[in-house]
């Protein structure tokens, strides 16, 4: 065990699933009792087919979803003990999709949790403009543009920045790299390990690339079907007899042996 | 007499009726802008509601404006003053547009707005202010003149009742058989419409939200 994760075992829990299980208002389960617990600093990926309920996992710890049986806690207290909104603004969310607001300026979109806080203009800019040097875009050129102006890829660095505005301690990422082509993919993939390693948060990744797992992931949850099927370090998932984490491993080790043939 | 003559010579009577008619018309757009923006809200959030509001709306426009204007003079307090009946008329009248529109901008924010904006902390009240209001903006405005337009033509109406504006010429026109007096009230009147749609659809324009 490496050293990393000997430390991590020390880290306090962070957020914490038990026996949490979501289902919709017509009986239908999303998310069969599951726990789980992340600790300050770890990346868990959550990894798993689309609709296996990886976003609703995520969705319960903001609070965008009230757990049906069981609670999750975060910080040590349950979620709806927390006030939503508090709750909301303490971690950092990320969608596909971006979501950035199309009237608002790159600046105004970064500062909004900011902005709700409180910071008085001048602080939310400074920060604004802080995070999209750290997520590799030139202040001086985006700040004052709009969403429409931007690629996908930039308007994702966006999306990570808006995230980190108010320095939240906890990150959520629902797919964050999902629609972008795969080299800018790489890229910013790339550029957020390098993020990850100097901002220290605790982040919960939701994915259904198994490279993105294994790359991102200091620890990698495997939800199939609403349900959890353990938890592992990359190392132990590429080795893992579990049926489903072994056909991940085996889909990856298929394109490591085409590129030898090549 | 000349068209012409007979604008220059009653000039200060058809100012005084447009000025009338742009205050009944002004008074009714204010009036159903603060009614038909927040029942559109609320039809926006609560679809169970859209079909009551909606419904309702949509047969108060049916009802043929000089039977309403009738109906609402037998009415105890509205009845009572020409404008006052004229102005609750015309709102029934212009809410449908502004509800409707309001309801559709609304429902057109992407939904990963939406949600960005609740996972990032915003209350409900936020969400509606700062993100779906802004971006409905232009949608709405659509509604609020064809509202406006709609105002503008069914005001000449309210002369029957004793409302005053432009329909004032077009009646005592028709009564007297006399050309001059009808486009006395119908010129200006287009006019009124023409502009008014004109500016409205700068206004739309430049709060169009860019995509």
């Amino acid at each position: 065990m490496s050293a990393h994760s000997e430390a991590n075992l020390q880290a306090e829990v962070i957020i914490e699933f038990r026996n949490a299980a979501y289902q919709l208002a017509n009986g239908q389960s999303l998310l069969s009792r599951i726990n789980l617990t992340v600790r300050r600093g770890e990346t868990l990926v959550l990894l798993g087919r689309s609709g296996a309920g990886k976003t609703t996992a995520l969705k319960l710890i903001n609070r965008l979803l009230d757990p049906s049986e069981g609670e999750v806690r975060v910080e040590d207290r349950p979620t709806t003990e927390w006030n939503p909104f508090d709750l909301r603004r303490h971690i950092g969310y990320v969608i596909q999709e971006t979501g950035l607001f199309p009237h608002y300026t790159v600046e105004q979109n970064i500062s909004v949790v900011p902005r709700l806080e409180g910071w008085p203009r001048e602080r939310a800019r400074s920060r604004a403009a802080e995070l999209l040097s750290l997520t590799g875009l030139d202040p001086n050129l985006f700040l004052p543009r709009y969403p429409h102006e931007l690629s996908g890829g930039q308007r994702q660095r966006v999306g990570v920045a808006r995230a980190l505005a108010a320095d939240p301690p906890i990150l959520l990422m629902d797919e964050p790299f999902g629609a972008l082509d795969p080299l800018t993919r790489a890229e910013i993939r790339g550029e957020f390990q390098a993020l990850q390693r100097r901002l220290g948060k605790t982040i919960v990744i939701v994915t259904h690339d198994t490279n993105e797992a294994l790359l991102l992931g200091t620890r990698i949850g495997l939800v199939e079907a609403g349900e959890l099927k353990g938890t592992y370090s990359p190392h132990e998932f590429m080795r893992s007899n579990e049926p489903v984490a072994a056909a991940y491993a085996a889909q990856l080790r298929v394109l490591s042996e085409f590129e030898g043939e090549s | 007499m000349s068209l012409m003559d007979f604008f220059s010579r009653h000039g200060s009577e058809i100012l005084q009726a447009t000025i009338e008619h742009v205050w009944l018309v002004a008074a009714t757009m204010l009036l159903s802008i603060a009614i038909g923006v927040p029942l559109g809200v609320l039809v926006a959030r609560r679809p169970w509601l859209s079909k009551p509001i909606l419904g309702s709306a949509n047969v108060a426009e049916t009802i043929p404006s000089l039977a309403l204007l009738g109906f609402f003079l037998t009415v105890p307090w509205l009845g009572a003053r020409a404008d006052r009946l004229t102005i609750a008329a015309l709102t029934l009248y212009a809410l449908l547009p502004i509800i409707r529109n309001t309801a559709t901008g609304i429902a057109g924010v992407e939904p990963a707005v939406r949600e960005a904006a609740r996972g990032m902390g915003m209350t409900e009240r936020q969400i509606l202010f700062h993100v779906e209001l802004p971006l409905s903006v232009s949608t709405m405005l659509a509604g609020i003149r064809v509202a406006t337009v709609l105002t503008i033509g069914i005001a000449t109406i309210a002369a029957a009742v004793g409302a005053g504006g432009l329909g004032e010429f077009i009646f005592r026109g028709l009564a007297m058989v006399n050309n001059q007096l009808i486009l006395a009230g119908a010129v200006p009147a287009a006019l009124l419409a023409l502009v008014a749609d004109f500016l409205l659809s700068l206004l739309e324009r430049r709060l169009r939200p860019a995509r």
